[in-house]
């Protein structure tokens, strides 16, 4: 096959897609913005996104804090700055870790969950069936999903940020032989609002990616188990790569001065 | 039928990349008749009755409705139309998260905005009348079996009494007892509340008691269509084979040729 005409049809296809998702996007933005609201199913999505995912989350920032408290205990050892611990804990967890960690634990399980669900659905026909009976299935399914993603990230950040925070205390204190008082002093110290703030920013974006990769890859569902089952790896592959580009990107528009 | 019909199929065309499925159709339907089409497995049958309700856009071709054109419309004008029809899938299309119950007072809710107790004292009316108990209604559509699951979804479809009801083999997998009592259904849904029905099944007995006409899809058109009566004595062989279900004949000729 001509190379050239290769490299053109995957070019083009490749734009496509991004128009096909670039559509979709518009599309599930809209339904979320536009009556009738399914209340209902939000508070359900909330629950299992927010509330389910907390263990998850849980875990993996605690031991991302102790982690960290010891790592740079180490490090900075070498030349003796051991008091910047706490610190740059605060600060990793806050800025960085607990909203990238969150959201990739929550694209593994919510991600995936989101397109099995509906690429199922597009497989039996489910979302036909709601079209037929009167229901935009981007409002009864998308919508909900994605208003739930963008909701319940930041309040998983926020737990994550303290259990994450609190990991680092731990080891602090009771490893590294750090005085309590001084460990939490240090932790507030130069601490600014901003830190969290343009964390939780970071959650609401991540939260939005998850679901919407979720729910496109799930929508758009291939025939068949092996549809749903390329659908589902999709989800989370994307929804996780387009997290870490979009962290350097918010990185960049908050401390870039 | 000197008067205006009620769906009104003209030269209809879907194609799936090169696989030409329907080639032109042909196909009038009266208010309040009861329209059965048959014909072989994956003859374009289920694609008839998606691109009816709008599910499908059809490549070339028209569907009017009591005279205005339903196709190429634009989606949201689309979707109001599609509000009138009520289609039975063929594997039946149950929202597998929520019980049976929810899943017939669905469309009530969705679609007439009833508010949910009401819709769902219809629905067990509607679950009775297919004769399923309120046991039933708690279950999940996964612990249903396969007739269980056809008669809940259609339960679903008539529940909203649309205008056009589209069955796409509603007694596939049930029992001749229950098939009966199903077809009286679909045939009380004619009579009684004046829908106009087109059914697809494979079974003859059925065909001849719910259909007031039965059309013959063979090769993406309608070869054959006339009272339902008439069907065992058509006189075209193609009909002939496939209702006394012979292996010899034109169809099973076109079959090996392929
Ligand atoms: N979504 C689709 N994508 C591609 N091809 C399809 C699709 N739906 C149907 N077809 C093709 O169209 C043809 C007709 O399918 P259809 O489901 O209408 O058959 P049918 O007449 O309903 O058969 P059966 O009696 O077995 O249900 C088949 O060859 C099928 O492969
Ligand atoms: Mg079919």
């Amino acid at each position: 096959m001509n190379p050239i005409a290769a490299i053109g049809s995957t070019f083009l296809e490749f734009l496509a897609a991004v128009g096909r998702l670039v559509l979709f996007t518009a599309s599930a933005v809209s339904h979320c913005v536009r009556p009738p609201f399914y209340p209902r199913i939000l508070l359900r999505q909330i629950i299992e996104i927010g509330f389910y995912s907390l263990p998850v989350v849980g875990l993996t920032t605690l031991f991302s804090g102790m982690v960290l408290a010891l790592q740079s205990y180490t490090g900075f050892a070498r030349f003796s700055a051991e008091g910047a611990v706490a610190t740059v804990v605060v600060l990793s967890i806050t800025r960085e870790l607990g909203p990238v960690l969150a959201g990739l634990m929550v694209a593994g399980r919510i991600g995936a969950s989101m397109a099995a669900e509906i690429g199922t659905m597009r497989v039996t026909e489910q979302i036909d069936a709601l079209t037929t009976l009167s229901t935009n299935p981007y409002k009864y399914l998308v919508a909900p999903r994605i208003l739930a993603g963008v909701i319940s990230l930041p309040f998983l950040v926020l737990v994550g940020d303290i259990v994450g925070v609190f990991g680092g205390y731990i080891v602090g204190v009771y490893k590294l032989d750090f005085n309590a008082a001084t460990y939490l002093q240090r932790t507030i110290e130069f601490l600014e609002p901003m830190d969290v703030i343009s964390g939780l920013v970071k959650a609401a974006v991540f939260g939005f990616l998850v679901a919407l990769m979720g729910c496109y890859h799930g929508y758009r569902s291939g025939r068949g188990a092996q549809g749903v089952g390329a659908a589902t790896t999709n989800a989370v592959v994307s929804a996780s790569i387009l997290i870490l580009i979009s962290n350097y990107g918010i990185t960049t528009l908050f401390f870039s001065q | 039928m000197t008067d205006l019909p009620k769906i009104r199929i003209r030269g209809l065309c879907k194609a799936f990349g090169a696989n030409q499925v329907l080639r032109g159709l042909d196909l009038d339907i009266a208010a309040g008749e009861s329209v059965v089409v048959i014909g072989g497995s994956g003859t374009g049958k289920s694609v008839l009755i998606k691109c009816l309700i709008g599910l499908m856009e059809p490549d070339a071709g028209t569907i009017e409705l009591d005279g205005k054109l339903i196709t190429g419309l634009p989606p949201r004008q689309r979707e109001a139309v599609m509000g009138r029809f009520g289609l039975l899938f063929q594997n039946g299309a149950l929202f597998d998260s929520v019980p049976v119950l929810d899943n017939v007072a669905f469309g009530l809710v969705s679609a007439k905005g009833r508010p949910m107790a009401e819709a769902k004292r219809t629905a067990m009316e509607k679950l009775a009348q297919v004769g399923l108990g309120a046991d039933v209604a708690a279950m999940y559509p996964a612990e249903l079996s396969g007739g269980m699951r056809k008669r809940v979804a259609l339960a679903r479809t008539i529940a909203t009494e649309p205008d056009i009801l589209l069955f796409d083999e509603p007694t596939t997998g049930l029992d001749p007892i229950m098939g009966d009592v199903i077809d009286q259904l679909i045939l009380k849904c004619v009579r009684e509340l004046g829908g106009t029905a087109l059914t697809i099944t494979h079974d003859m007995t059925s065909a001849k008691r719910i259909g007031d006409r039965i059309a013959m899809l063979y090769d993406g058109r309608i070869i054959w269509v006339g009272p339902a009566g008439t069907v065992d004595a058509s006189g075209d062989e193609y009909v002939d084979q496939f209702v006394h279900g012979r292996v010899e004949g034109p169809i099973a000729f076109a079959t090996r040729r392929h």
